[in-house]
């Protein structure tokens, strides 16, 4: 993995540690254009001005983009992160988006309480499936939640009483108190996004997040160095599990209704693809990746019903072996060449 | 009544054993789970129902389909799994076989369709219980060849050696891309075995490897995820104890028994990681 601020015209070492702009010498007093805080506040105006710009479904689908970006910052914390692979971020998922619609559906709770709920929930399974597993090496993180991901659909048709069985669980959606509802919602999880990346942007420059660069780079090195692996990867897993089930709470309230058949391994496997495509270890990727988780399957479907599958198998299969920085990092490295020839 | 759940249990584990064996085998020479091996077994399973349906004696069919697993097993070595096997990491080969469950998955509801296919049983004239105890003779039978090549022929030390250290392997004159290849064609022929095992009782569809796939990695870290003995002698226990377990807890009952394996697997993780027949991991940076 490159280090994301070796473009063209970094500092060398000898400006200090402060990263230079495009075209900047070190003890230059010209003042470079913010590009990047200008790029946050143009996309930040555009998120605010998209409920009021798009018909109900549109917005309904932009929506749903965000939820799928909260779950994959969490994946990312596992795959990107620290290395390790996932399959049974679907399931956490749906387990968050099961928590919520019980708490609504079935007990008559007030929605704001469920998404705490919903975390604290799928905390505890990741710690759960984590521990076992990343004592010892990934390979087995990557086969224990496999199997969490083919457990989880029918042992959530077992209970019938509580989670509607097979037919799934309708739930009321959040009303608002103004605006309309659709908008309100858009706005609540967007909010919860923001959120969501300022915490995953703060903890991946936390002691704890170096420590895990540093165990996926080299984890002998590391443990050395005085990190315990498996602490910080258990512990990155479960946080990440809680994303993930944080976004299944947020998918309840957009969605209204909850099924079995709706968090199956190739939910998994498609949180997976979009992780990879978006982007590993990158704030952007997980946006990216869930506009493709979003897009895919809608565009594929038109043509066949075993597309979406063909599509996003050779997406993985090509990104992984031509672009293994994906998206994010083909525009990253589009906008460097961009800037080079500005400069 | 239990004597025949643990005959069942037994036929049940031979598919397991299979598939485990051939995990093990691509386990040792590239240090990674390949979570396609079941999609290829399903593929190989579909060709032997194509062949059979056409006409072709099951007991020509067998060999060919078998043959047919191995060539696509050298295939996806060669062009896919080869360039990202360099140096890339554990992260890019595992997620590149994820991306190859998916597709191969997809292609086969595609030529295939989804729907559920009857599949001929080996002996079709004899008891249930005679032909479950035939699969686990097929299966012991199976991992005696591999034992054989493996421990007594020239290119049983090259694949040894290869497995052990490639680049060593390498200086001393092995053709590693070959036998990489080769070893990936062998768990895909096996893997093969596995399918075509399983088929008559789970009945044919795209699906039909996934569940197998959680019994098999359940089969491979219980019985040591670098012994191939391990691997069929706990694939055999796999099958017994989900068999039992179905029959006699009344909570798990025919649609929790997945979830057997993964408590399995869970449990010899916290209480011995190296499995029954495996051998203790040791670090070397």
């Amino acid at each position: 993995m490159s280090a994301p601020w070796a473009g063209p015209g970094a500092g060398g070492p000898a400006a200090g540690h402060r990263r230079l702009a495009v075209g900047e010498v070190a003890g230059d007093r010209r003042r470079a254009w913010p590009w990047r805080r200008t790029g946050l506040a143009v996309l930040a105006a555009l998120a605010l001005a998209l409920p009021f710009a798009l018909p109900p479904y549109r917005l309904f689908q932009a929506t749903l983009v965000l939820v799928y970006a909260v779950a994959l910052l969490g994946l990312d914390l596992v795959v990107g992160h620290s290395g390790q692979i996932s399959l049974s971020h679907g399931a956490f998922f749906g387990v968050g988006a099961y928590t919520a619609a019980v708490m609504i559906a079935k007990l008559g709770l007030p929605y704001p309480l469920t998404l705490p709920a919903a975390a604290l929930v799928t905390y505890g399974l990741g710690l759960a499936a984590g521990l076992p597993a990343l004592r010892l090496r990934g390979l087995y993180l990557a086969m224990v939640t496999f199997a969490v991901a083919v457990v989880v659909p029918p042992l959530l048709k077992r209970f019938p009483a509580v989670t509607g069985g097979a037919m799934g669980l309708p739930v009321p959606t959040p009303r608002a108190p103004f605006l309309d509802d659709d908008q309100w919602l858009y706005l609540l999880v967007l909010a919860v996004t923001v959120v969501a990346f300022a915490g995953v942007r703060n903890l991946t420059g936390s002691r704890a997040g170096r420590a895990l660069t540093a165990i996926r780079e080299n984890p002998a090195a590391a443990e050395v160095l005085g990190m315990r692996p498996a602490t910080h990867m258990t512990s990155a897993f479960a946080w990440s599990a809680m994303y993930a089930g944080a976004a299944g709470a947020l998918y309840t309230w957009t969605v209204g209704f909850v099924s079995p058949d709706s968090f199956t391994l190739s939910l998994s496997v498609t949180l997976l693809a979009g992780a990879v495509i978006g982007g590993l270890a990158t704030l952007a990727g997980p946006l990216l990746g869930a506009l493709v988780v979003m897009a895919v399957p809608a565009v594929a479907q038109e043509l066949s019903p075993a597309a979406p599958g063909i599509v996003s198998g050779l997406l993985i299969v090509l990104v992984v072996q031509a672009a293994p920085t994906g998206l994010a990092g083909l525009l990253r490295r589009a906008a460097w060449s961009l800037a080079g020839r500005r400069a | 009544m239990f004597f025949q759940q643990l005959v069942e249990g037994l036929g049940a584990g031979a598919g397991y054993a299979a598939l485990a064996l051939a995990l093990v085998l691509t386990y040792r020479f590239t240090g990674i789970v390949n979570f396609a091996q079941g999609e290829l077994a399903m593929l190989a399973t579909y060709v032997a129902w194509q062949l059979v349906e056409s006409g072709m004696p099951y007991w020509v069919a067998l060999p060919v389909t078998v043959a047919v697993a191995f060539a696509a097993g050298v295939a996806v070595e060669r062009t896919v799994i080869r360039r990202v096997e360099t140096g890339a990491g554990e992260l890019t080969l595992v997620v590149t076989t994820i991306g190859l469950y998916v597709l191969v998955n997809a292609l086969a509801a595609l030529v295939w369709t989804s729907a559920l296919r009857a599949f001929p049983s080996p002996f079709p004239d004899a008891p249930a219980g005679l032909s479950a105890l035939g699969a686990a003779g097929v299966a012991g039978l199976v991992l005696g060849a591999v034992a054989l090549v493996v421990r007594h022929t020239g290119l049983g030390l090259v694949m040894r050696a290869v497995a052990a250290d490639p680049r060593s392997a390498r200086l001393a004159g092995v053709r590693v891309g070959r036998v990489l290849a080769l070893g990936w064609g062998a768990a895909a022929a096996i893997g093969a075995l596995s399918g075509v095992l399983l088929a008559p009782t789970l009945f044919l569809e795209p699906a039909m490897m996934t569940g197998v796939l959680v019994y098999s990695f359940a089969a491979a870290t219980l019985g040591g995820f670098d012994s191939p003995l391990g691997a069929v002698a706990g694939g055999l226990l796999v099958g017994v104890a989900e068999t039992l377990a179905g029959t006699y807890l009344g909570f798990v009952g025919a649609d929790l028994k997945i979830a057997v394996p993964l408590a399995l697997i869970v449990a010899v993780l916290l209480l011995r990681p190296r499995g029954l027949f495996g051998s203790a991991p040791v670090e070397r940076a």
